[in-house]
């Protein structure tokens, strides 16, 4: 009897490539995620990355797709230059929440404002990783960090950020929908919704928002399986799940 | 060639979209508005692409963005506006990137003065951002040069795989000159220059041609690529471009680039008249600094240089003191702050010096 093929190598990802990313951390999974679903739209050698400062920039060594490094918080400035020159490409930004919601919040605002025809991977675990755990606008009240040692005051650091909300007051966005890799329904969810968000991009539908609540045990100061109670007890409460909205579906 | 009349800035936009420039970004900020209003009109007519950023910085980054796949890119901004593109700028150098940039200039720190002047010679010639990168900077001193000069940036951004600055200045960016525009490059020749570039530009490739725009290095091969670049730099003395005028009997030597050497050639003339031996030193790149020019003075003939700037303090006096190397006297004859430089202004100084020192 023939065997059936059921699984292949994501080609997104490089062959046999350590995986660098502290243990317990979801870069590596997402990574995979955008692998597979290029893969299945047969567009991997059409996808160009445009990746943020901190950890996500690390993962230019994990994929195999054209990539821009950006500045801190620019990557949805050098998106709108690449997509806009290259319209026939598949291009996304891939960024964590300091460098997305802090130093790049006025260029991810205009850019989803313009209808910037391009994906946002925005990675949401409320603190800043390769800078070593300070503060992060998305960080949760209460929670210590290296620059708020006694947890995040109101009173004096305001509030956690809630990006998609904030995208979802524009008119322009598309598709803006919030998922978590924190367990494997998470995981299956957020690979659909990357999926959403690149076909109605190579459907030329204007900007898609795709954030993903995620775990940093190191710099949570939690082991994995911790951290992964601390995002669905803590994280998601503040960060609820779901499509916030979808044209598509509308039209 | 016909000659046509045109305001400088639309004129540097005009050169730029005739040699194949197909993306703009930019912010609006006074003297230097007519470019990209120029560009939101007339780039669409050639299939390029406008962008009007959100600020200075998202605009520099679009730029990068846009530089790295291949697509002839340009940017202006004007002084205080150039030091939010400076990481941009970095950015490009960093990661070898042709942008073209332009910088017409005002007067002074920060918001300094709208109009005219030349207050940023060194963050132009030295550090236009972080990290030691350098770049060619052409020096305009009349409308036909800012066409010539623009037209030309993209070619040697291209070949270099490095920025290029041009560095205006409200005169220039204003002002009505009678100009002979270069040819306008054909849709043709345009896809050709992008897909000369295409296996190092980020357009989508197969894992094994992966093109990456690294604006750093993640590992330990930065100082690898800091000597490539230094390399680079180092090729460039067949680029300087000096304009030497009357300096061969010459006793006073004026040194001035830009809008400023126009009028000392203007002010060499009339001191000729009344017998004053004067010549003009002009570095119309100023970077490549022409050092050598001033090496092939005759320094027993040679009483005095008058460094002639629309800066104060004066800022390109720090080349002319390195090129002079304490042979004979600088002398500064300075405005700034929009105030502009005088025929008068100049000849008044002159004569003194004259006076001084013959």
């Amino acid at each position: 009897m023939a065997m059936e093929k059921v699984y292949t190598r994501t080609t997104g990802i490089v062959k046999d490539m350590v995986s660098g990313f502290c243990p317990g951390c979801m870069h590596g999974t997402v990574h995979k995620l955008i692998g597979e679903v290029a893969d299945e739209m047969g567009r991997a050698n059409d996808l160009i990355r445009a990746e943020g400062i901190g950890c996500c920039g690390l993962g230019q060594k994990y994929v195999t797709h054209d990539s821009a490094i950006c500045l801190h918080g620019r990557a949805c400035a050098a998106a709108t230059g690449i997509k806009r020159n290259e319209p026939d490409s598949l291009v996304y930004t891939y960024q964590g929440d300091g460098d997305l919601a802090s130093i790049g919040l006025g260029e991810t605002m205009l850019a989803a404002n313009r209808g910037e025809n391009f994906t946002v991977i925005f990675i949401n675990n409320g603190i800043y990783g390769m800078t070593g755990g300070q503060m992060a606008p998305t960080t949760l009240l209460g929670m210590k960090s290296t620059t708020t040692p006694n947890g995040r005051i109101a009173e004096e650091h305001g509030y956690p950020i809630h990006m998609s909300e904030i995208i979802n007051q524009l008119t322009a966005p598309y598709y803006i929908e919030r998922t978590t890799c924190a367990d494997p329904a998470g995981v299956r969810k957020t690979k659909s919704a990357i999926r959403k968000a690149f076909e109605y991009q190579a459907a030329g539908k204007g900007f898609t928002f795709v954030e993903i609540v995620t775990s940093c045990p190191t710099n949570w100061g939690l082991d994995p399986i911790s951290a992964l109670d601390f995002i669905k007890e803590k994280m998601l409460p503040e960060y609820p799940l779901g499509v916030l909205r979808d044209k598509g579906k509308e039209e | 060639m016909a000659r046509i009349f045109m305001k400088g800035c639309e004129a540097i936009a005009e050169a730029a979209v005739r040699a194949g420039c197909r993306f703009f970004a930019g912010y609006p900020i006074t003297p230097q508005n007519e470019i990209p209003e120029y560009m939101a009109r007339r780039l669409p007519e050639v299939g390029g692409v406008f962008v009007q950023g959100e600020s200075e910085i998202a605009s520099v980054n679009m730029l990068y963005g846009a530089s790295s796949t291949g697509t002839r890119s340009m940017s202006s901004s004007s002084s205080t506006g150039i030091s939010l593109y400076s990481e941009g700028i970095a950015a490009c150098a960093s990661a070898r990137l042709p942008a073209v940039y332009v910088n017409v200039m005002r007067g002074g720190p920060a918001l300094g003065a709208i109009q005219p002047a030349q207050q940023d010679y060194l963050q132009a010639t030295k550090a236009s951002g972080n990290g030691g990168f350098r770049m060619i900077v052409q020096a305009p001193s009349t409308v036909q040069e800012c066409v010539d000069m623009v037209y030309e940036a993209f070619d040697l951004a291209e070949r270099d795989d490095n920025p290029v600055l041009i560095l205006a200045d409200g005169v220039l960016g204003t002002m009505m000159e009678p100009v002979v525009l270069p040819e306008m490059k054909t849709d043709e020749e345009v896809k050709a220059l992008k897909a000369a570039r295409r296996h190092k530009s980020v357009v989508g490739h197969p894992a094994e041609e992966r093109v990456l725009a690294e604006p750093g290095s993640v590992g330990t091969g930065q100082e690898a690529r800091n000597i490539a670049a230094a390399e680079m730099y180092k090729t460039w003395d067949k680029d300087v471009k000096v304009e030497k005028f009357m300096t061969d009997d010459a006793e006073i030597i004026m040194a001035a680039y830009g809008i400023s050497a126009r009028i000392a050639k203007t002010a060499v003339k009339t001191l000729r008249e009344e017998g004053i031996k004067a010549g003009l030193i002009r570095p119309v790149r100023i970077s490549p600094f022409p050092y050598d020019a001033f090496d092939s003075l005759d320094f027993g003939r040679v009483k005095a240089i008058l460094d002639i700037e629309m800066s104060i303090p004066a800022q390109m006096v720090w080349d002319v003191q390195y090129a002079v190397k304490g042979r004979c006297p600088i002398h500064e004859c300075l405005r700034s702050g929009g105030q502009l430089m005088t025929k008068e202004k100049v000849l008044e100084e002159a004569r003194r010096l004259a006076k001084e020192v013959l």
